[in-house]
């Protein structure tokens, strides 16, 4: 935007207004799978729990999502019934 | 080795036919032994870019169900000599197609061809889907619009999850961006994104830019694929495309505004 438009006041151009828009959907959209790393950090805290307390594969579960501007990095881990 | 490259997008009528023709006919005009495989089951439409739909006799479900042999349904292309057009059915439903039966055809055709080049029907399902499976590259087809950008991002995503070299766990399948329909001068006035905004969004290598031109038109009205309309934008913009594919350096044409000349805005033009 050049400095006149600037004091004019005059609106954003449309193809601005679709770059921004795009750049939120896809951020959106692209974390519904997660980050890449995720497998492999849940293969990693698998390992060390499992140092631990024997849990399974399928009883452990990381996700990450997005609420609202923070970035939350969720860890599930079911233990087997010790009684 | 044969390469197998998809034509793909997500969203409809934003050019991969159109492309797929082009791409097809310009590897053709460079030597290689080409075939171009209609993957649309139903709305069978490449044999009419192509100028060959009178010549249609089997299509590729009678090839798949038996009914045919491959030999049979392949058409030769009546302006390159290296190059084949197979059709697919006008009347079959999509789901005609089978995995076996495609993979039975790439591995046939793998012996014959440099490059076996599917244009992919519309949408992220079953016929996508075959399409873009056997693919080792992608020329995803992106028009500079929202609803396009954001198909061709979610297409990028099954490309890297649901191709048969990411179910192998093999190197993944090598992504292009084509930007088709571009017009210079709506995106200087700011109407339409341009060509690094598509970019920076989808972060993908940038193969080509397709003007919009009349000359699509004209083309698919004669049945002729674009790179064979001889000194218009269209056809060099895509003989630029298919020299990128190929290893070439190409610098962009086609991206900036004509400028009109003082005595045309003078007296008009
Ligand atoms: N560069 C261009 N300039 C102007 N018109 C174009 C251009 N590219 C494609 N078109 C037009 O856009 C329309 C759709 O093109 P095409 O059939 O190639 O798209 P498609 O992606 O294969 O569609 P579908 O999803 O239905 O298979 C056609 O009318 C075509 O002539
Ligand atoms: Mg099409």
């Amino acid at each position: 935007m050049s400095l006149l438009d600037y004091f004019l006041g005059s609106r954003k151009k449309s193809a601005h207004v679709a770059k921004d828009r795009l750049k939120l959907i896809l951020a959106h959209e692209r974390s519904d799978g997660g980050p890449d790393f995720l497998p492999a950090l849940q293969e990693e805290l698998l390992a060390v729990i499992g140092k631990y307390i024997p849990v399974d594969k399928e009883n452990i579960k990381v996700t990450m999502e997005r609420r609202g501007d923070f970035e939350v990095l969720e860890l599930n881990v079911l233990f087997p019934d010790q009684r | 080795m044969a390469k197998i490259v998809v034509v793909t997008s997500g969203k409809g009528g934003v050019g991969k036919t159109t492309t797929s023709a082009a791409f097809a006919s310009g590897l053709a005009l460079r030597g290689y032994r080409t075939v171009v495989i209609d993957f649309d089951v139903g709305l069978r439409n490449l044999d009419l870019i192509m100028g060959c739909e009178r010549r249609v006799v089997y299509d590729l479900v009678n090839v798949i169900q038996g009914e045919a042999k491959l030999q049979q349904a392949l058409i030769r292309d009546k302006r390159c000599e290296s190059l084949y057009v197979l059709p697919t059915s006008q009347t079959r439903d999509k789901d005609a197609l089978t995995t076996e039966g495609v993979t039975a055809i790439m591995d046939e055709l793998r012996k014959e061809f440099d490059y076996i080049v599917c244009d992919s029907p519309a949408g992220i399902e079953s016929g996508a889907l075959m399409a873009l499976y056997h693919a080792d590259e992608a020329i995803v087809v992106t028009n500079p619009e929202v609803s396009s950008v954001r198909d061709s991002d979610r297409i990028l995503g099954i490309l890297a999850a649901r191709s048969r070299r990411a179910e192998q766990g093999e190197e993944p399948v090598k992504e292009h961006l084509l930007l088709t329909r571009y017009s210079p001068k709506r995106v200087e006035g700011g109407e339409m994104l341009s060509l690094e905004d598509v970019k920076e969004l989808l972060h993908t290598p940038l193969l080509g830019v397709i003007p919009e031109s009349e000359v699509i038109l004209q083309a698919s009205n004669q049945g002729i694929p674009a790179v064979h309309m001889d000194h218009s934008d269209v056809a060099e913009a895509y003989k630029d495309m298919v020299a990128r594919f190929l290893g070439e350096e190409r610098p962009l044409r086609f991206v900036q505004p004509v400028k009109v000349g003082f005595f045309k805005r003078l007296f008009g033009g």
